[in-house]
């Protein structure tokens, strides 16, 4: 199992690799100059030369790259060219606002996809699976934002029961009670989107584990259904359902651009669709590449999670 | 030896024909581009401002109401639609002739070729569809033709990795064997046994890319990354809506369900297609 | 063991039964009508070619056909109770107890994320009532009996990491640990190498023997069944065709089919008679014709064979037989 997982993560590197230099090398052609970020008009040539050596500016590309990719693994991701805050500061305050809204709803999808996918799995031709199943096809065709719009004009303009933009009221920022009613309809919104794929999965996966032959030799010996629903199907289905997750994990960053954008909500949704209309290059970038790697990462991490809880695999290379 | 491909073909046919949900979505799918190709019958000009009639909520002379320009609702929808649907099939050619290329090429040829075909499809599809598109945008002029391009060529890698899978078996089945040994240019075998047996896989993957391609064009208008004024598209104009939100939510009836059912039409098409194409997923 | 009148009396009756499946409107009988017992302790074989009908017959004894099928006629008597019209629970509480059954693919019959052990463990809490300490140290002594070497070791590994033949093992175990009075083998050793098939069916006489069950084994191979079976059923088509003792099967068939059947097997005494394949193929039961379901593929088919159902001819106390020309002279013991 070790000798997996260090070939896994073997494979992994080059990726991230890779990965890097297509954002450095986009970085450099965008039209713009990286000391930009950090000088103002008003310095003097001299000055700007000298934060061009400091930060190696004035080296040939790959020199340069070697420069950056010091600064990102030292957690130095750069300034942007239109507010010239950090990066990182900014990133630190924007990513915990992300998961926030998305870990909830990512959890609740998951744990409600799976009840629902086994339901309609097991019953699969009947009433709740015509029920469930059409619906998920319904869901997968309606665009985020929407559906958001929908919800924001019923729950925020007619029934007035949520707050519709951004994640405080003014004047009480400590309150929870606050936070969490600013939550409920952005949750719901990622909730209802996150599912419908997620449901098909799961209920894909239980008809094919319900024609294996094991459930029939479990019958045959006098189990009841639910019996092998819960203690056998169940984990056949869970299993794949972890590569699944794992390959979620950029979604804690990336999975609410849209959501985000509707409600106002202060995460690296917002952060990157202000960004990308500002034409904040490094901003963008290290969004890419922020985002890009935790999709390797996701692969990596759901790769060896399997390989740990699934016996078939745990015991190849030993 | 093409026989394989034309039996396919006339099943799809025939059970097309049986299906009634795929009549269904086929007949809404075709309405839907026929009044998208014929809106300018409609008595209203699209782009005709008409302070006097602003906002106006769904009423006899306009059926669903007017813009914030006063300009006649249901007729700007179906121009949206001409532009949302011709992001989605051109978008989709680009996408599928590039995955048809990429999977054949490397399943047929394998090794070194395929090694790093494959590799070049994982490393794109690693980068968020979202954010690798908006990116890409940066470098060229938004719009129209910017948005087909840049859905067009990053989203074909799913389709490569399906022709791949079918143009491995295919190329072991023993009248593709023989066109090779008997000597055929390769070009030949490819266009003449390759292609036409993925024909079908290609079909299916190119009516859910169409879906994709549609609701990826919605987003990204929506955020104003996509179409630009004075065109619009069924996403930019729910863009527009949500401004509105509070004093004409009608606006945002129409165009939202115009995506939900295009697009819902065309995945399920695809699903049904692709029951036909793979009876395995079909059957008990 | 077992006195006489044990051997007599009827373990398992069927009458009657008829299974289809339905595809929407078109229907396809599987099992048209059959009739047959099984008697205390005596190891039964049903013969046939895949698609006869064999296996959902059985499965629609213990009823565990699939959604798609339904049981449309037929009596099914169980050590003299009906259990054909059982509510859901109470059949369920036959499956495993009385009757158990053994399956043809032991590659996919154990689930994968389960231990082997864990499988018997969780019938032996179920059905024996034991504790879970208990329970193992049972399944540790059921693999033992079943011939898995190492028992201890064995009874915490995954199915992947036994053999095909140990898995084989493994399902017979679990059909062990209910203690069943009957147990059914579809095809336990079709998929298994022919050594281990030998020993496999060898564990099956044995095990028989020593704890008094009935046995009913269905294989495509009269190879198989000579080996360990009493009696024999020939099935065709969703019908039997001919039944009788494994001696007069083998020495004097009746029904051309059977003939045929015994011609492909391929001998190893030296005598070197050409190895006859039947010709065609297995009906398709969509379309049911009106005579007997052999008769296209019958080298000795006359007319009457095309349009008329032969009724059974007996030809001993056990030995009976469904065809026109069974009997008639020598025009069928070529």
């Amino acid at each position: 199992m070790f000798k997996y997982i260090f070939k896994r993560i073997m494979q992994a590197i080059p990726m991230l690799v890779i990965i890097s230099i297509i954002c450095f090398g986009l970085i450099q052609l965008a039209p713009y100059d990286a000391v930009d970020a950090m000088t103002t008009p008003n310095m003097s040539e001299r000055t700007v030369n000298l934060i061009k050596e400091r930060y190696g500016l004035n080296q040939p590309a790959y020199i340069q790259y070697f420069y950056w990719v010091k600064g990102i693994l030292s957690g130095e991701w750069g300034y942007s060219i239109v507010t010239h805050e950090n990066i990182t500061k900014d990133l630190s305050v924007r990513i915990p606002n992300t998961i926030l809204l998305v870990l909830p709803a990512y959890i609740l999808a998951l744990v409600l996809s799976v009840i629902l996918g086994l339901v309609a799995g097991a019953r699969k031709g009947k009433l709740a699976d015509k029920l469930i199943d059409g619906l998920s096809s319904f869901g997968i065709a309606i665009p985020s934002f929407w559906m958001a719009m929908i919800l924001v004009f019923i729950f925020g303009y007619q029934l007035d029961l949520f707050p519709i933009l951004g994640m405080h009221t003014i004047g009480s920022e400590g309150s929870f009670a606050d936070l969490l009613s600013h939550l409920v309809l952005p949750c719901v919104v990622l909730t209802l989107s996150f599912m419908p794929e997620l449901i098909r999965y799961v209920r894909s996966s239980t008809i094919g584990q319900l024609s294996e032959d094991y459930v029939m030799v479990q019958q045959a010996y006098g189990s009841a259904s639910v019996t092998i629903l819960f203690k056998h199907v169940l984990r056949n289905v869970l299993l794949p359902v972890i590569t699944i997750v794992g390959m979620s994990l950029p979604m804690l960053v990336t999975g609410a651009v849209v959501t985000e954008t509707v409600f106002g909500w202060p995460g690296i949704g917002t952060y990157f669709v202000k960004a990308i209309q500002g034409f904040d290059y490094p901003v963008v970038m290290a969004i890419m590449l922020l985002s890009s790697s935790l999709v390797i990462l996701g692969n990596l991490a759901s790769d060896i999670l399997y390989s740990i809880v699934d016996p078939r695999i745990k015991g190849m290379g030993e | 030896m093409a026989g394989e491909k034309n039996r396919k073909i006339e099943k799809i046919k025939s059970e097309l024909k049986r299906n009634k949900t795929a009549t269904f979505t086929i007949l809404f799918l075709v309405l839907i581009i026929l009044l998208a190709i014929f809106a300018f019958l409609s008595p209203f000009p699209p782009n005709k401002v008409d302070v006097l009639n602003v906002l106006q909520g769904p009423n006899s002379k306009h059926l669903f109401g007017t813009d914030e320009l006063g300009r006649d609702y249901l007729t700007r929808a179906l121009y949206g639609g001409r532009v949302s649907l011709t992001v989605g099939i051109l978008a989709m050619l680009i996408s599928s002739s590039i995955g048809v290329l990429v999977g054949t090429v490397s399943g047929y040829f394998g090794g070194r070729i395929d090694n790093f075909l494959m590799r070049t499809v994982d490393i794109i599809s690693s980068i968020p569809w979202m954010i690798l598109v908006t990116v890409v945008s940066i470098f060229l002029t938004p719009g129209l033709k910017a948005i087909i391009l840049v859905i067009g060529l990053f989203t074909w890698m799913s389709t490569a990795r399906m022709v791949r899978a079918e143009t491995l078996s295919i190329k072991e089945r023993e009248y593709v064997l023989y066109a090779k040994s008997s000597g055929q240019s390769i070009r030949k075998v490819i266009w003449k046994h390759i292609i036409p047996a993925v024909f079908p896989t290609f079909i299916v993957a190119s009516t859910v890319s169409i879906a994709n391609a549609i609701l990826m064009e919605s987003a990204l208008s929506f955020l104003g990354l996509g179409i630009q004024q004075p065109l619009s598209s069924w996403g930019s104009m729910l863009q527009n809506a949500q401004g509105n939100l509070g004093n004409a939510p009608y606006m945002a009836i129409l165009p939202g369900l115009l995506i939900v059912l295009t697009v819902f039409s065309f995945n399920k098409l695809g699903d049904i297609l692709r029951a036909i194409v793979e009876p395995k997923t079909n059957g008990k | 063991m077992s006195s006489n009148i044990e051997e007599k009396s009827n373990l398992l009756e069927v009458k009657k039964l008829r299974t289809s499946f339905y595809d929407g409107k078109s229907k396809l009988e599987a099992v048209r009508g059959i009739d047959f017992t099984v008697k205390k302790g005596e190891v039964l074989g049903i013969v046939g070619e895949s698609g006869s009908g064999k296996s959902v017959m059985v499965k629609s004894i213990l009823g565990i056909i699939p959604t798609n099928a339904k049981i449309d006629a037929g009596e099914i008597i169980l050590d003299g109770k009906h259990i054909e019209n059982l509510s859901k629970k109470d059949k369920r509480a036959i499956r495993g107890r009385e009757i158990a059954m053994i399956f043809q693919d032991p590659m996919t019959a154990l689930n994968p994320l389960k231990k082997a052990g864990d499988h018997l463990v969780e019938l032996l809490i179920r059905v024996r009532g034991m504790k879970k300490k208990e329970a193992k140290n049972e399944a540790i002594e059921l693999l033992r009996m079943v011939g898995i070497p190492s028992p201890e070791t064995r009874v915490n590994q995954y199915p992947h990491e036994f053999s095909g033949g140990m898995r084989q093992r493994v399902l017979i175990a679990m059909a062990l640990a209910c203690n069943p009075k009957l147990l059914i083998a579809d095809e336990p050793t079709t998929a298994l190498d022919v050594t281990i098939q030998a020993q496999i069916l060898e564990l099956l006489k044995k095990l028989q023997t020593e704890n008094d069950m009935s046995v009913v084994l269905i294989t495509h191979d009269l190879g198989v069944v000579a080996t360990i079976c009493s009696r024999i059923l020939v099935m065709y088509a969703g019908m039997v065709m001919e039944e009788g003792m494994a001696h007069e099967i083998f020495y004097s068939p009746k029904h051309p089919y059977t003939k045929a059947l015994i011609n492909s097997i391929p001998r190893v005494d030296g005598e070197k008679t050409r190895l006859k394949p039947i010709k065609g193929s297995a009906p398709s039961l969509t379309k049911v014709a009106k005579g007997c379901p052999f008769a296209e593929r019958c080298e000795l088919a006359i007319d009457k064979c095309f349009t008329e159902m032969p009724v059974y001819k007996s030809f001993s106390s056990t030995q009976k037989c469904m065809c026109f020309l069974a009997g008639e002279g020598d025009k069928l013991d070529g």
